[in-house]
């Protein structure tokens, strides 16, 4: 895994020297999902994040680690901008998020069309609570996208199979228990298609015995070579999951490697400690 | 519901009701309800459109308010507030006569107002009294809608944007629905207020249900009946707004089994 990030005039370069390079090659250089380059995030004097760089292609499933304050919710909410950064690059695909001097991002379009191909799944679900599951399912899909209504329905019927809630589809939110709920967020998401998924402590705020449902339909998504980015205090799932450890401490990078390497033999004295403190 | 209705108290409060609704009936003098039959209907209906086509205004009115309060740049934040202040701050019958009495005699000295196209409608009263049950209404539910939207829950305005859609979308389609949602209460019984701030409208010459009951008792003479007659249809109004509040409430999805 690589800290340094093909920006889109690299990436055709690549491709180029690729249509004439063996298959072999053009499988190990899979094409960057997402980069963040030497990010900086402060709220007031408060600096969060002092310079993070991960990077993640196309079908890596990268998760974060790290103690509450970490800065690992802050660094997943930068990349599609729910929180903007102090500085720092944030590609997409590829595609550099072009940002005014102060961060913000200069393009709203851009930055629309760059969070449509981001799906991301929330710690306390955020469904739209005055609209039943299929109707959130289907929202954005039919009032931004554009698409036919009852191509999204026959779409968002099969990803509600998929997760197991084909039987809740006229259901409002409230009437769902917390797993459902976060089942019903995940197939949201994924009802826009997404390039990569975003997932910000998805358990955290579930009862002990619905964690494991919600696990299942995301460890499905990692099987099927699904591109995600997940901040996670489930050390088990995150070292069965992942390609890619991160582990972060006061907003920088203490520690990252292959799950094997970083949850057996951990160098960092703060990390041996960390994993002692949650197993 | 029933048996609740039933209990022995509650049937000696109605028939004590009862008594005296038939007591007002069968004792008053209604002899000139024939005469004025036609001017009453008259009356009912303009309270009715005053009321509707302000409420309509004035919310239409109030949405912005309450967005610029709840989540605007301070130049529209800080005049949308004063606004709501003054509103409320000062009397409706005070308002009503400084848009009547003040504009409705500063306009015939225009020239250019004289010859408008609009100057047949700013000659009569019921212009003025709608603007100004219009603007009253848009000031109070200004300052609700201010509180609805700073309620939105912050979550659900966030998956929106982390989804990619547009601003618009967002108030459209996720803020204003829910904001609405949680006034609706607020929302009926404040739609209430406002039929009961319509007969000050008397005061400008405007004839709704209150001027013309004042004119049969300085027809007539009769001092209570007609009065009677107007605390019904008052009731009765009000008594369909709640209706329409409580089916409207009802059609919404509930927060917990």
């Amino acid at each position: 895994m690589q800290v340094g990030c093909d920006d889109g005039k690299a990436m055709r370069g690549v491709q180029e020297q690729m249509s004439t390079a063996s298959q072999a090659v053009r499988n190990e250089a899979r094409p960057e999902a997402i980069c963040v380059q030497n990010l900086h995030k402060s709220f007031g004097q408060h600096e969060v994040l002092k310079g993070v760089s991960i990077s993640a292609r196309e079908g890596d499933v990268v998760t974060l680690i790290g103690g509450s304050g970490s800065g690992k919710s802050t660094l997943l909410r930068c990349v599609n901008f729910l929180e903007t950064p102090s500085s720092g690059r944030i590609l997409i695909g590829g595609e550099e998020v072009r940002c005014r001097p102060d961060g913000t991002p200069a393009d709203r379009r851009q930055i629309e069309r760059i969070r449509q191909s981001l799906g991301m799944v929330f710690q306390q679900f955020n469904l739209w609570t005055h609209k039943t599951v299929l109707e959130n399912l289907i929202e954005v899909p039919v009032q931004v996208l554009g698409k036919p209504r009852d191509e999204a329905v026959a779409m968002a019927r099969k990803l509600l199979d998929r997760v197991g809630l084909k039987t809740k589809e006229d259901a409002y939110p409230a009437f769902l228990s917390g797993g459902q709920q976060q089942r019903a967020a995940i197939a949201r998401a994924l009802c826009m298609e997404p390039r990569a998924m975003l997932f910000d402590e998805p358990t955290s705020a579930l009862d002990p015995e619905l964690v494991g449902e919600v696990l299942a339909v995301i460890r499905s998504l990692a099987d099927e070579g699904r591109t995600m980015l997940l901040v996670t205090h489930e050390m088990k799932f995150a070292r069965e999951v992942s390609d890619h450890i991160v582990y972060l401490y006061n907003g920088l990078i203490e520690e990252e490697g292959p799950p094997d390497q970083l949850f057996g033999a951990p160098q960092s004295a703060r990390l041996q400690q960390f994993l002692k403190s949650v197993s | 519901m029933m048996r609740v209705m039933l209990q022995p108290h509650r049937i000696v409060m109605l028939m004590i009701a009862l008594a005296l609704v038939v007591w007002i009936v069968l004792a008053g003098n209604w002899s000139w309800l024939p005469k004025y039959a036609p001017m009453i209907g008259q009356g009912i209906w303009r309270t009715v459109w005053l009321l509707v086509l302000s409420l309509v205004i004035g919310f239409a009115l109030a949405v912005p308010l309450g967005l610029a309060q709840a989540s605007g740049p301070w130049y529209l934040a800080r005049p949308a507030q004063a606004f709501c202040t003054v509103i409320r701050g000062t009397p409706l019958l005070l308002q009503i006569w400084l848009l009547y009495f003040g504009l409705g005699a500063l306009f015939p000295s225009i020239p250019w107002i004289r010859e408008s196209d609009l100057w047949p409608l700013l000659r009569q009263a019921w212009p003025y009294a709608l603007v100004a049950l219009s603007l009253s209404f848009a000031g109070y539910e200004g300052e609700v809608m201010r509180g609805a939207f700073a309620s939105v829950p912050r979550g659900q305005l966030e998956a929106a944007r982390a989804m990619g859609m547009p601003r618009r979308k967002i108030l459209s389609r996720i803020s204003f629905p829910l904001a609405l949602r949680s006034v609706l209460p607020t929302l009926g019984g404040e739609t209430v207020l406002q039929l009961k701030a319509t007969p000050l409208v008397a005061t400008i010459t405007v004839v709704e249900i209150y001027a013309v009951t004042s004119r049969v008792r300085q027809d007539t003479l009769i001092i209570y009946e007609p009065l009677f007659l107007l605390a019904a249809v008052y009731l009765v109004l009000a008594g369909i707004i709640v209706a329409l509040f409580r089916w409207f409430e009802g059609r919404q999805p509930r927060r917990q089994p």
